[in-house]
């Protein structure tokens, strides 16, 4: 049985349908990939696991168990932790308080802890009585990622986590995905750049207009299906 | 999302020409017809009620024009009912104005206070704004309860040669051949039968116009509103200042009728904008028709149950809480639900 | 020249009142953005609560305080959840109207129960006892004492707020409500619970109320409208800008009434809109809307 499972997941933003009856498996310790144009509906994906967005509650398996009806305050407690579209930190939030409120709904004991995140980002400590709003992309993106380690989840959910960010720190960032995966974290990765989501993952879907237009290992894809999938030519 | 966000954002919505619009025009015409007629056969009592209906319906259309289309929500709306009516007394009383002049006038004033009390109040946003205006309305009546020669803080009174100056008593008296005071009061249901059609009329045609259509806008959402050019604050300042020159008026006829005046009552929250907003929400916020409703079943509460006291006003706040939560449409939303049914197309054409 | 020295001190300490009276309302909008205008005659109410606990009991007001604390949270912590978490959303008017009609709930029920009989907290010889400074000046205990809870009060409720983890998803919620959940924040709980903390502000805030002067059914909305105008003369998002608020109101209206009498409430509320005209923002803004 795989760890994570969508069903069939559909989301509506009221009347507009921004998923048509999507289909995934996540196993335990892998790295997937979505990609997709702007507006396919990845965003959307992570959110309906996360709980922002409610389907049928059997859409989202979490070990068998459905949750896609769970509010998002729960999800968290189970073990799914969201790296949001656009980082989205507190800003009346401090760098540390920012990753501590990360933890607030932290029910079990795990590998990560403030000390833990601060070494994975050193810069995290060093800046850690500044506003959010005073850092850089690349740190305010490290902020996000450890704040939902504080969490200690079985799956980092992250959504474009390169977004607007320079090549070298894009980089940077990624150097630490190795050192989460390796406390046996499963991630998601949603992706615009998708050399770098190739680069990193197991297995990757394609999205398009809220349907699932591509699946497949990285290795087995030619350019041409991706260029298909992506923009549906 | 939290649920309450996630319901439908509350639906307010224009209601457009449906099929039968010149029917119910035609009804419509009928009914202010029969009203007009109504004191040559009704009880003194009966044409007293009808004076208290007509200008509780008058200023719940300019409130919901204020909140339910503009997104002005007031809680202040008692400002411009105690300065019409102390200007009724100012201009009749000191001016030796004749009364329905006084009231004309008491608008146009009310209008000009109304722009500079925006000017300060408009820097309140949303719900803050509605303390605002309870703020400036506080200082109205404190205002008026210093000026000596209007009674100050205990008020005063209009004297019969003010009240019986209105033209048209001599008139009713003979044409039917009733008491003078009968005749005052046939003569001030009339006025208050033309402001309250005036009213229902200027928000109708307010709402048809471009500036109308506009306001939907606003009320739905006021980024994208800016979005599409609309000058929301020029469109809100002028909505502002029309209802205050309708509520100046209607207020100048209350107290008119009324022929006594004092602060307190003149500037009270709750016969000016509590019981206001009540017809306005438990009718149906945002709609024209909703008002009409609430009007009417407010004027059998406060008739019927006005004797409890303060169980009535418990009444009346618990049910308006219960509307709000498990009805924001009101009963004409209720009716809605339940036919498709429209009285004042506003919309298109 | 006594006579303004006394008004300015008197001016200082009735500030004190203003911003217990503020700091509830204060607490309210910081967390959840609600507006209460039903905050005056809760104040009024939570008066009347500890008028009753006290002649009931036999107790000194400021022990029916301490008693009613943890009962003022309970009920704060209910009304949010059953009722006013009902109204929150993007719309403003649901929890306007929803507390413009606990007002009036308030109001009449109190006049129901209580009669519109002036009404007075009674503490023995503290009610009366003062300290004089010398020169015909003297400072009356209550009023100081009251300066003194709102600084402790404002004292507590910053280290609530920026030491403590109740504190953080307060200030997260008010951020970011949807993200704050992601953190696993149960936000209809955080929002009781900051409830639940501004009755505990408001019962303080009622004792002196009660102490201070007479109090009565009606006089709820003015207490509101106080709240309000130094909460936002002081700025919003910042409780000590809210004592501030508070004293620039209470100045106002004891030079006001120095002048004259009547004129009390008025430059209370021509101070406010003034303040409004040339800071709109108040005094020390704080919070980015
Ligand atoms: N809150 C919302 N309300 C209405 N429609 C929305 C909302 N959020 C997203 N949509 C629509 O749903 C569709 C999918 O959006 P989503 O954000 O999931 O796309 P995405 O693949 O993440 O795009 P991007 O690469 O731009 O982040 C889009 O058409 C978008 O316009
Ligand atoms: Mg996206």
């Amino acid at each position: 049985m795989a760890l994570l499972e969508t069903h069939n997941l559909t989301a509506f933003y009221g009347d507009f349908q921004a998923l048509y009856g999507i289909d995934t498996t996540l196993e335990k310790g892998e790295t997937i990939a979505i990609i997709g144009a702007n507006g396919a509906g990845k965003s959307t994906f992570l959110k309906s696991i996360a709980g922002l967005i409610h389907g049928s509650a059997d859409s989202v398996l979490l070990d068998g168990n459905p949750i896609g009806a769970r509010p998002a305050a729960e999800i968290v407690k189970l073990g799914i932790a969201l790296v949001p579209e656009g980082r989205r930190l507190f800003p009346s939030l401090t760098v540390e308080e920012n990753l501590l409120i990360g933890g607030y709904g932290r029910k079990t004991s795990g590998p990560w802890t403030l000390d833990r995140v601060q070494a994975l980002f050193p810069i995290l400590k060093e800046r850690r009585s500044s506003a959010t709003p005073t850092l850089s992309g690349g740190q305010q993106q490290m902020v996000a990622i450890g704040r939902a380690l504080m969490s200690n989840p079985c799956i980092l959910l992250c959504d474009e986590i390169s977004l607007g960010l320079a090549p070298i720190v894009i980089a940077d960032i990624y150097a630490a995905l190795p050192r989460i995966k390796a406390e046996g974290t499963s991630v998601v990765l949603v992706e615009q750049d998708v050399v770098q989501a190739m680069k990193v993952a197991d297995r990757v879907y394609c999205f398009q207009e809220g349907r699932l237009s591509l699946t497949g290992r990285p290795r087995d894809l030619t350019r041409d299906q991706i260029h298909r999938a992506y923009f549906g030519t | 999302m939290d649920d309450s966000a996630a319901k439908p954002a509350q639906t307010f919505r224009i209601e457009t020409a449906g099929g039968a619009p010149r029917i119910a025009a035609s009804i419509a015409v009928l009914i202010v017809l029969v009203l007009a007629l109504l004191p040559m056969v009704a009880s003194r009592t009966l044409v007293q009620d009808f004076i208290f209906l007509f200008y509780m319906l008058a200023l719940a259309q300019c409130w919901n024009l204020l909140a339910g289309y503009a997104g002005l929500i007031s809680v202040g709306q008692q400002a411009f009912v105690g300065l019409g009516g102390y200007l009724l007394f100012a201009l009749t009383l000191i001016g030796g104005l004749n009364p329905l002049l006084a009231i004309l006038l008491a608008g146009v004033i009310s209008a000009l206070c109304a722009l500079p009390t925006a000017l300060i109040v408009f820097r309140l946003r949303g719900a803050y704004f509605a303390i605002g205006t309870w703020v400036v309305a506080e200082v109205y009546r404190l205002v008026f309860a210093q000026i000596k020669p209007l009674g100050g803080g205990t008020g005063t009174s209009l004297t019969s040669s003010v009240t019986s100056s209105v033209p048209g008593i001599e008139q009713v008296r003979a044409l039917l051949d009733v008491r003078t005071p009968a005749a005052r009061d046939i003569v001030s249901y009339w006025v208050a039968l033309t402001l309250v059609v005036a009213t229902l009329a200027a928000v109708y045609f307010i709402l048809r116009s471009r500036r109308g259509l506009a306001l939907g806008a606003i009320r739905d959402q006021e980024a994208a509103a800016a979005g599409l050019g609309v000058d929301i604050y020029r469109i809100k300042l002028a909505v502002y200042v029309a209802t205050a020159a309708m509520t100046g008026m209607i207020g100048a006829l209350i107290y008119l009728q009324k022929a006594r005046i004092s602060p307190d009552a003149a500037f009270s929250v709750l016969d000016w904008t509590a019981y206001v907003i009540f017809i306005v929400v438990i009718g149906g916020i945002g709609t024209m028709e909703g008002p009409v409703i609430g009007a009417v079943v407010f004027y059998l509460m406060q008739r019927y149950l006005a004797d409890f006291g303060a169980w009535y006003l418990i009444l009346l706040g618990t049910l308006g809480i219960l509307i709000m939560l498990f009805a924001p449409r009101g009963l004409w939303g209720l009716i809605l639900n339940w036919r498709d049914v429209t009285i004042f197309p506003i919309g298109d054409g | 020249m006594t006579g303004w020295i006394d008004a300015v001190i008197q001016g200082v300490l009735l500030g004190g009142l203003y911003a217990l009276f503020a700091a509830g309302l204060s607490l309210m909008f910081g967390v959840m953005r609600l507006v209460n205008l039903a905050h005056g005659d809760l104040i009024v109410l939570a008066a009347f609560a500890i008028l009753a606990v006290a002649t009931k009991l036999g107790l000194d007001p400021f022990v029916a305080v301490l008693v009613a604390t943890p009962i003022l949270f309970v009920l704060g912590f209910a009304l949010q959840h059953v009722l006013l978490n009902r109204t929150l959303g993007r719309d403003l008017l649901p929890p306007l109207l929803v507390t413009f009609g606990l007002s009036i709930i308030i109001q009449n029920g109190l006049l129901q129960t209580f009669s519109a009989d002036s009404q007075r907290l009674r503490s023995g010889p503290i009610e009366t006892a003062s300290i004089p400074l010398g020169g015909g000046i003297a400072v009356g205990v209550v009023p100081l004492l009251t300066m003194l809870s709102a600084i402790a009060v404002i004292v507590l409720l910053n280290f609530i707020f920026y030491r403590t983890p109740v504190g953080r998803a307060f200030r997260a919620t008010s951020d970011d409500l949807e993200v704050a959940q992601l953190m696993g924040v149960d936000h209809r709980r955080i929002f009781a619970v900051a409830m639940g903390l501004a009755f505990v502000v408001i019962g303080i805030a009622a004792l002196y109320l009660g102490l201070r002067a007479n109090f009565d059914p009606t006089i709820g909305p003015a207490r509101l409208l106080y709240a309000f105008e130094a909460v936002i003369i002081g700025g919003l998002g910042s409780f000590w800008g809210t004592l501030a608020g508070g004293i620039v109101l209470g100045l106002a209206q004891t030079i006001g009434a120095r002048i004259d009498p009547e004129w009390q409430i008025l430059a209370g509320h021509l101070a406010f809109l003034a303040v409004l005209v040339v800071r709109p923002r108040g005094l020390f803004p704080r919070a980015q809307d």
